[in-house]
C-alpha cells in the first residue's frame, strides 16, 4: 500500500495504482474520457492532468502514473484548468454542436466537460473535418465525426470482446475509428461498445431517437437471457422498456451485458399473450379471469392425480415455479419437470449442478478444461471473463475444449476433439493435457449442456466428476467442478426440486402420453409435436408460440420486466429483481394466478402474497434465504463408480442461434435481424 | 480510402515464391510469439510483389487479411499499421514513384523547381496524381535524410541527388524509356563529400582511394 495525499487528504493505495485512482479514493472527481477502470490505459485524452508536487513536469496525465509513497497531488488550480480547457478546446474543434439531436445528449462525458471546461465560444476558422460513418450492423449506429479517437471501443474489442474488430486507421488529425470490413460486428458483447462511449459515436441503433436518457427512471433487474444472472438496469418511460444497461457487479458481470439481454427488449411488446383465453369447440374465445381460473379449476378436478403434469420453461421466475410446484404436489402429482432439454443432473449435492468455482473464480482458475459447452454463445458474459482470465501476465492459463467449436471462443485454446470417448482418455492419463490439469494448483472444468442433453449424459456427467476428483480440482479451498447453464430459470428450478418425485414423469414422458393435463409454465422450447390430441394443455407465459397455439387455456403471463422475481444464475446466486411495468391488459404475474387457482380447488397453501411466498420458498430451500452471494456445497466424489459406456456421436453446441434461444429474443425484430445477418449473410450483401 | 480505390481492390492476393523466401527470412529475426512485429516488413513484401506483378507498387486490402492471417493477428491491426505508414500505398500507383522532398534543405535548394520539371515531364497536374499514361505518381515527402545533397528526388527506393530542373527532365525521359540511370548524386560529388573529388575539405577523394 502507498500513502498519497490528494488535495491534503490522506489516501492508501495499493501499490501499483494509478493517481487518478487515488484521487478517486480520496473522492476526488478527475474529468476523463479515454480512461476506463476494466479497459487498458491509453493516456491519450489529455483531460485528467493533475499536479504532483515535485514532479519533473507540472502536470501529469493521472491515469498513466503510478503513485508514490508521499506522493502530493493536487486535483485542481488554476494551472489544472487552463489545461483541461485548452484539452476541451482543441477535442471541440471538430466535435459537432448537435447535441439536441444527439442520443448521448445528456449522459455524455463531453457535454458534461464542456460545462466545466468548455469555452463559450470557438476560436477555430480553419476547416473543420468530417468523418464517414461506418456500418457496424444492426445494433451500434454510428456517427464518426463526433468521435474524440479515446480508442476505448478499440481496446473493448481488443481486450474484453477479443474480437479485434475495430482499430484506428490513418494518424493525427486524419484518424479514424474502423472495422477492417464493415459488416455487423460478430461479437456478442457488442452492444458495450454503445456504454463505453463517451459521446455519440456509438449509439444504440434500434432505439435510435427513441427517448432522452432524463425522461427514463430506473428499475434494478436480473437478465434472463442466459444463465450468468446479469445485474440489468431497466430503463422506463411510461409503460415501456426503453432501454436496459448493465449495472455493476464484480462478483457476476463486471460492468458488461450480452447483446442479446440488451437489445431483445422489442420483444417484450410483440407477440404478447394480454388476455386470457378458453378454447371452445376447437377455437380460442377470449374470457374473464374469473371465468378461466374456475374453467382450469374444474378441469383438474376431474382427472385422476398422476395424469397432471407441469413443465417449467426458462425464463421462469422461482416464486411462480414453487407455486406450480406446491400446486400440482397439492393435487397429488410429483410430474413436475423444468428441463425442457431432458437434461441430466445428479441433485444430490447442490455443488454437483452449479457453477462452483464462481465467476469470479474463473481469474483465480490456472487451468480450464471446457466439456461440451460454448461460453461464448451460451454465456457471453462468462466467457469475458474466462479471456479476462486467459489475458492475465502474471500466469498462463492453458485451456482445451472437447466439443463442437461453432465459432472462435475469442482466447487461444488446445481443441482435443468432439469425442466423448476423449474424457476416457484423460481419465486413464493417456492424454498430454491432463498432465497440465494435474500440475495446476487449481483447475476448472466447465461441463456445459452440449454433454448433459444426450443419452449418455449420466456417463460423462460421472466420469467428469471422476476426473475431477482425479485431477484435484476439488478440495478444501477450492472447487474446480462446474456445470454452466444457459436457462435462467434452471437452477432455481433444480433447488425448488422441481423435477419428478418418485415415481413423476419427467418431460419426455409427460410429452408421450404420460399426462391428460400439461401445465406449460412459459415451456417454449419442448417439442410438442408428439403430444396427443386428447391431452388438456395449460399454456401459462407471456407470449403467443408454439405452445400457446396448441393451448386448450392460455394464462396470460408477466415477462422478466413486469415481475418482482428471484433468480437464481449458473453460479447458485439467488438474486432478485424488481417490477419495472405493468403486464400488458390482463396478463399477470404467474404466481398469483397459480395461488388463485390452488384456493379454488381448496389445496392448502401456506402464503398468500410474494413475501409469504419467499418465506415459504426459504423454508423449502434455505438457499434462497440469502441474495446475493453465493455459498456452494463441495460436489461430492463419485470415486471409481462411474460405470458404462459413451455414445458414438461428437459433442455438439447446444445453441445453434445465439440470437433466438427463447421466447422474448425470438419476437424481437432486432434479434431476427442480427440472426439473419449472422447466420445467413447473403442478406447482408444485399443491404 | 476513397470509392475508386473499392473498385480496384482485386478479389485475392498470394504471395508468390521469391516473397515466400523473403517472408521465411524475416520471420527468423523474431520469436515466434512475437512475429506480429514482422506486419511492416510483410506489408513492403505485399508492396514489391505487386510491383513485380503489376508494376505498381500498392497493397490492396485482401493482402492485408493474408499478412493478418500469416501473423495470426486481426486484419484491421494490419490495417493500421498499412495506413499509418504513407511509404504504404493504398491505392495503385504509377510504374515508377517521384518522390520529391519538400522539407527545408532541399526547398532552399531549389525543389520547388524539380516538382515543377516533374509536373511539365509526366503532365500530372497535383501531387498524388497519376500521369495519365500510367508511368508515374508524384509524391510530396517530407525529409528523406540527405540534405548534404539537397534537393533529392527519390524514385521508388533509390535517391537521385544534388537535382536540378534539367536532370529532372532528363532523368524521366530515361526511366520512360526503361533505362533507369544509376542512382546517387548527378554531379561531380563523391557520396556526401564536397563538390569536385574531394573526400573531405581538404582531403581530395583520389588520395584516400
Amino acid at each position: 500500500m502507498a500513502k498519497v495525499i490528494v488535495d491534503g487528504i490522506p489516501v492508501e493505495v495499493p501499490n501499483g495504482s494509478s493517481v487518478l485512482q487515488a484521487c478517486e479514493a480520496a473522492g476526488k472527481e478527475i474529468p476523463r474520457f479515454c480512461y476506463h477502470d476494466k479497459l487498458s490505459v491509453a493516456g491519450n485524452c489529455r483531460m485528467c492532468m493533475v499536479e504532483i508536487t515535485g514532479a519533473r513536469k507540472p502536470l501529469v496525465s493521472s491515469c498513466s502514473h503510478p503513485v508514490m509513497e508521499g506522493m502530493h497531488v493536487t486535483t485542481d488550480s488554476e494551472t489544472i484548468r487552463t489545461a483541461r480547457r485548452s484539452t476541451m478546446e482543441l477535442l471541440l474543434i471538430n466535435h459537432p454542436l448537435d447535441c439536441p439531436i444527439c442520443d448521448q445528449g445528456g449522459e455524455c462525458d463531453l457535454q458534461d466537460q464542456a460545462v466545466g471546461y468548455g469555452r463559450d465560444c470557438s476560436r477555430y476558422t480553419d476547416e473543420k473535418r468530417a468523418v464517414v460513418d461506418k456500418y457496424m450492423g444492426p445494433l451500434i449506429r454510428t456517427v464518426m465525426t463526433r468521435c474524440i479517437q479515446c480508442t476505448r471501443c478499440i481496446r473493448f474489442t481488443n481486450e474484453i470482446a477479443g474480437t479485434a474488430e475495430l482499430g484506428g486507421i490513418y494518424r493525427g488529425t486524419s484518424l479514424e475509428i474502423t472495422p477492417f470490413i464493415e459488416q455487423s460486428l460478430v461479437s456478442e458483447l457488442s452492444g458495450n461498445l454503445i456504454d463505453v462511449c463517451p459521446v455519440g459515436a456509438l449509439t444504440s441503433k434500434p432505439t435510435a431517437f427513441h427517448y432522452r436518457s432524463w425522461e427514463l427512471k430506473n428499475t434494478d433487474s436480473i437478465d434472463v437471457v442466459d444463465a450468468v444472472g446479469t445485474n440489468i438496469m431497466l430503463q422506463i418511460r411510461g409503460n415501456e422498456v426503453m432501454r436496459v444497461l448493465p449495472r455493476k457487479n464484480d462478483d457476476v458481470n463486471e460492468e458488461w451485458l450480452s447483446d442479446k439481454g440488451r437489445f431483445s427488449l422489442d420483444g417484450l411488446k410483440r407477440r404478447r399473450l394480454d388476455r386470457p383465453w378458453i378454447k371452445k369447440n376447437g377455437k380460442l374465445v377470449e374470457a374473464s379471469w374469473t371465468e378461466t381460473i374456475q374453467y382450469v379449476a374444474d378441469k383438474l378436478k376431474t382427472v385422476a392425480a398422476d395424469r397432471i403434469g407441469a413443465i417449467a420453461g426458462d425464463l421462469c421466475d422461482a416464486e411462480s415455479m414453487l407455486a406450480l410446484k406446491h400446486l400440482v404436489n397439492g393435487l397429488g402429482s410429483a410430474n413436475t419437470d423444468c428441463r425442457q432439454d431432458n437434461a441430466y443432473y445428479d441433485i444430490s449435492e447442490r455443488g454437483n449442478y452449479v457453477f462452483n468455482s464462481s465467476i469470479a473464480g474463473i481469474e483465480d482458475a490456472d487451468a480450464l478444461l471446457v466439456i461440451g459447452s460454448f461460453p461464448r454463445q451460451e454465456a457471453p458474459v462468462l466467457n469475458a471473463r474466462i479471456r479476462k482470465r486467459w489475458l492475465s501476465l502474471t500466469e498462463q492459463f492453458p485451456i482445451a475444449y472437447i466439443g463442437e467449436l461453432p465459432d472462435d471462443p475469442t482466447y487461444k485454446i488446445d481443441h482435443l476433439g468432439e469425442s466423448p470417448e476423449l474424457i476416457n482418455e484423460l481419465l486413464a492419463g493417456n492424454h498430454a493435457f491432463v498432465d497440465i490439469l494435474k500440475n495446476a494448483k487449481r483447475p476448472m472444468i466447465i461441463l456445459g449442456h452440449g454433454a448433459l442433453i444426450r443419452p449418455d449424459s449420466k456417463v460423462i456427467f460421472e466420469k467428469t466428476m471422476a476426473l475431477a476428483n482425479a485431477i484435484g480440482a476439488v478440495s478444501e479451498d477450492w472447487n474446480g467442478f462446474n456445470i454452466l447453464h444457459h436457462a435462467a430459470s434452471r437452477v432455481a428450478g433444480l433447488d425448488l426440486g422441481f423435477i419428478p418425485q418418485g415415481q413423476g414423469k419427467d418431460v419426455a414422458a409427460m410429452i408421450n402420453g404420460g399426462v391428460d393435463v400439461l401445465w406449460m409454465l412459459g415451456a417454449d422450447e419442448v417439442d410438442i409435436s408428439t403430444l396427443s390430441p386428447e391431452c388438456f394443455v395449460i399454456y401459462q407465459g407471456h407470449h403467443g408460440e408454439r405452445a400457446a397455439s396448441r393451448a386448450d387455456v392460455i394464462l396470460p403471463g408477466a415477462t422478466y420486466t413486469e415481475k418482482s422475481g428471484t433468480y437464481v444464475n449458473t453460479e447458485g446466486r439467488v438474486q432478485r429483481s424488481f417490477r419495472a411495468i405493468c403486464p400488458p391488459g390482463e396478463a399477470k404475474e404467474e404466481w398469483s394466478v397459480i395461488c388463485s387457482i390452488g384456493q379454488a380447488l381448496a389445496v392448502e397453501q401456506p402464503y398468500q402474497n410474494l413475501e409469504t411466498l419467499r418465506q415459504y420458498m426459504t423454508e423449502v430451500n434455505p438457499v434462497f434465504a440469502q441474495c446475493g452471494l453465493v455459498k456452494n456445497s463441495v460436489a461430492v466424489s463419485v470415486g471409481d463408480g462411474a460405470q458404462g459406456n459413451f455414445e458414438k456421436q461428437p459433442l455438439t453446441a447446444v445453441i445453434s442461434d445465439y440470437f433466438l434461444t427463447n421466447s422474448i429474443s425470438r419476437a424481437s425484430l432486432t434479434m431476427n435481424e442480427c440472426s439473419k445477418l449472422r447466420y445467413a449473410p447473403s442478406a447482408e450483401a444485399a443491404e | 480510402m476513397s470509392e475508386k480505390s473499392m473498385n480496384i481492390q482485386p478479389a485475392e492476393f498470394t504471395f508468390d515464391q521469391e516473397s515466400e523466401q523473403q517472408i521465411e527470412k524475416i520471420l527468423a529475426k523474431y520469436p515466434a510469439a512475437r512475429k506480429a512485429s514482422a506486419v511492416i516488413s510483410l506489408l513492403y513484401v505485399v508492396q514489391n510483389q505487386m510491383n513485380r506483378e503489376t508494376k505498381s507498387a500498392w497493397v490492396p486490402k485482401v493482402a492485408m487479411s493474408v499478412v493478418a492471417k500469416r501473423l495470426e493477428i486481426s486484419p484491421v491491426r494490419v490495417f493500421e499499421v498499412a495506413t499509418f505508414y504513407t511509404m504504404f500505398n493504398l491505392e495503385p500507383i504509377g510504374q515508377y514513384h517521384l518522390q520529391v522532398c519538400g522539407t527545408t534543405p532541399c526547398w532552399l535548394r531549389g525543389s520547388d523547381d524539380i516538382v515543377t520539371a516533374c509536373k511539365n515531364a509526366t503532365g500530372i497536374k497535383e501531387f498524388g496524381q497519376t500521369s495519365d499514361d500510367g508511368m508515374f505518381t508524384l509524391s510530396e515527402v517530407e525529409c528523406l535524410g540527405a540534405c548534404a545533397n539537397a534537393p533529392i528526388l527519390q524514385v521508388d527506393h533509390d535517391y537521385y541527388e544534388d537535382m536540378t530542373a534539367e536532370s529532372t527532365t532528363k532523368l524521366i525521359d530515361l526511366l520512360r524509356q526503361g533505362n533507369k540511370p544509376a542512382h546517387g548524386s548527378m554531379i561531380d560529388r563523391f557520396n556526401s563529400a564536397p563538390i569536385g573529388k574531394k573526400f573531405s575539405q581538404n582531403t581530395e577523394a583520389k588520395d584516400v582511394k
